[in-house]
């Protein structure tokens, strides 16, 4: 078997520049195996796009950065240090924050409350601590309005926004965290063309602001527009990594489909 | 097409507001029929009689708000009622003995939780499971026999009151209050409505859904244990009986309250105002001197009745 998986070290890019390493990651579904073995890198201050075909297992490595999944083996490393998360809040913690494919909202709860799911401001002490309620609605109406074209009303119930306005807020709740890692999986795939601009323009004021972004993207377009660095997969591995200005579609294109070899 | 648009806005919101609009036709209705229905005595006896069940209600609003359901809920308060019973008959005063009562059915609530939180029973057959369990223990504990009880704080219970308000009901409110303020002010009432809404998308926040469910089916049983003294206080007895019908009128007076059985949207006073609509039907029922065995019959009429409305709730 000939080795065409990237190493995460190699190149000219000290180890010390890497904010976050992917090291053979492995997961499992039942006889799924989603991830066999996939590398990948982040560097600072980048924005470094995973693409790949459905079902390649992009979402699958999210999940495992973002502490849904617990990975079967492999290691995870942040600013140098292995880490394991044990559930969200552990990534969280740690500075990951995450837009999910199916963007984890709660349809039944109102905009300001998904926003704090699982992190709400509360007043009061010990077991009289009551939500924060105020505050968290402010919040999130400050944070929402830079994002969205048309912003929901905080206090409106998830289940009454449209497609966009959803993705809006899942992204604005990611965003606003002041975190050291943002990963995005397909953040714009159900907004206009006005949205998406606003969209790429936040994921490059992060980038600007010294945030790592992961880009999880099928918009050949918007990858070559917004990155710095793209890694492919294919298969359940990361098969090749090139800087985004040393490449272009076409190659991309065989490199997803496995036309050209890395 | 606007027409209806309308109809549908109208049928919900009859269906949002099923239980006060159904609790203010019924006392119309008896308060017409029968001349006693709203004398001050009646009432004081209706919301005396309704405590239980609004108890019993609250703790089912809970875990209907999660999705789930505990089927256990009425055979649990049986539990803590004999608990009480023999605790008190051994010697143990009384409040010792309603601790008994509450940790007993908190026991069964425990068990619930596990099976369905950890073990990923299917609610509906662990708590099928544990009524069975729970009615085996208390007909086991108690050798089949009802256990007298003469405890003057029982007594208490049943005939003090302020003005109309007699104790149980004064009791069943404060439950009410503090499960409002749970429900809708604290961390852990948000995490349950998550839950029941997105088992998934709260998971993926950070939310233990473990710890959720699990606290959810404790509450249901802790309730069932505080409703098991009003229970021993009317009869004067526990009794080893079986309460089908209180386990019934608690999901009954849920589902009136406008809570859906698929969960995420939580309701407190709905489900209170469900109890009081239910005892107010039996209650009126029996001043018109309709048969006991027509009373099942009416109550569930209600129910299906409600379960139609619902379907055209606001999503
Ligand atoms: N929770 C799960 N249970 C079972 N199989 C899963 C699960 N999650 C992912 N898979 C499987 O793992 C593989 C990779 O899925 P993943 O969602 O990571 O792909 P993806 O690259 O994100 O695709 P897409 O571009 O369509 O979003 C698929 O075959 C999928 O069916
Ligand atoms: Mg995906």
């Amino acid at each position: 078997m000939t080795n065409t998986q990237p190493s995460p070290h190699t190149g000219t890019t000290p180890a010390g520049d890497f904010i976050l390493t992917a090291t053979d990651i492995k997961k499992s579904f039942g006889g799924v195996h989603a991830l066999k073995g996939a590398s990948m890198t982040m560097r600072r201050g980048e924005i470094t796009a995973l693409i790949g075909d459905n079902g390649a297992g992009k979402s699958t490595m999210v999940r495992s950065l973002s502490g849904i999944h617990k990975p079967d083996s492999g290691e995870i490393t942040l600013d140098g240090k292995t880490v394991s998360f044990d559930n969200p809040n552990a990534a969280r913690n740690h500075g990951i924050e995450t837009v999910q494919q199916n963007l984890a909202l709660v349809e039944d709860l109102t905009v300001w409350q998904n926003f704090f799911l699982g992190r709400e401001k509360t007043h009061g002490f010990g077991p009289f601590r009551t939500l924060d309620r105020r505050v968290m609605r402010s919040t999130a109406e400050g944070m929402l309005k830079d994002l969205a074209v048309n912003v929901p009303p905080v206090s409106s119930k998830v289940r009454r926004l449209s497609g966009g306005q959803r993705q809006a807020v899942a992204i604005a709740r990611a965003a606003g965290w002041g975190s050291k890692i943002v990963i995005m999986d397909e953040p714009t795939a159900a907004l206009g063309v006005q949205e998406t601009a606003r969209v790429e323009g936040v994921i490059n004021t992060l980038r600007d602001s010294g945030v790592a972004v992961l880009l999880i993207s099928h918009n050949f377009d918007q990858v070559m527009r917004l990155s710095d660095h793209i890694w492919v997969m294919r298969a359940g591995t990361a098969v090749a990594e090139r800087r985004t200005s040393e490449t272009n579609g076409a190659e991309l294109v065989a490199l997803i489909t496995g036309a050209k070899a890395s | 097409m606007q027409a209806v648009a309308a109809q549908t806005r109208q049928l919900s919101f009859w269906a949002e507001n099923a239980a006060p609009i159904g609790l203010v036709a019924l006392v119309i209705v008896f308060s017409i029929l029968s001349p006693t229905f709203l004398t001050l005595g009646n009432i004081r006896a209706m919301l005396v009689a309704a405590a239980i069940l609004v108890i019993l209600a609250i703790g089912q609003a809970f875990v209907i708000t999660t999705g789930g359901i505990d089927l256990s809920i009425s055979a649990t308060m049986t539990l803590g009622a004999i608990g009480f019973g023999l605790a008190f008959s051994n010697g143990l005063g009384f409040w010792a003995s309603a601790l008994v009562a509450i940790l007993s059915a908190m026991l069964i609530g425990l068990i619930n939780g596990l099976l369905i939180a950890k073990g990923k029973v299917t609610d509906f057959i662990a708590t099928l499971g544990t009524l069975s369990v729970a009615t085996g223990l208390a007909l086991i504990i108690s050798n089949g026999k009802p256990i007298n009880v003469n405890s003057p704080e029982l007594l208490t219970l049943t005939s003090g009151s302020l003005g109309i308000f007699g104790y149980p009901i004064i009791l069943a409110a404060i439950v009410a209050a503090v499960a409002w303020f749970v429900m809708f002010r604290t961390r852990f009432g948000l995490h349950v409505q998550a839950v029941g809404g997105s088992e998934e998308s709260a998971v993926a926040n950070g939310i233990s859904a473990t710890k959720v469910r699990l606290a959810v089916y404790l509450i249901a049983a802790g309730l069932a244990g505080l409703a098991a003294l009003l229970l021993v206080a009317r009869v004067g007895a526990a009794e080893p009986a079986i309460n089908t019908q209180f386990l019934l009128n608690s999901i009954a007076a849920v589902v009136l309250g406008g809570v859906s059985l698929t969960g995420g949207k939580a309701k407190i006073v709905g489900p209170v105002i469900g109890a009081l609509l239910l005892t107010a039907l039996t209650n009126g029922l029996t001043l018109l001197g309709v048969s006991q065995f027509y009373q099942p019959l009416a109550v569930g009429l209600v129910v299906v009745l409600a379960a139609l409305l619902t379907r055209f709730q606001k999503k």
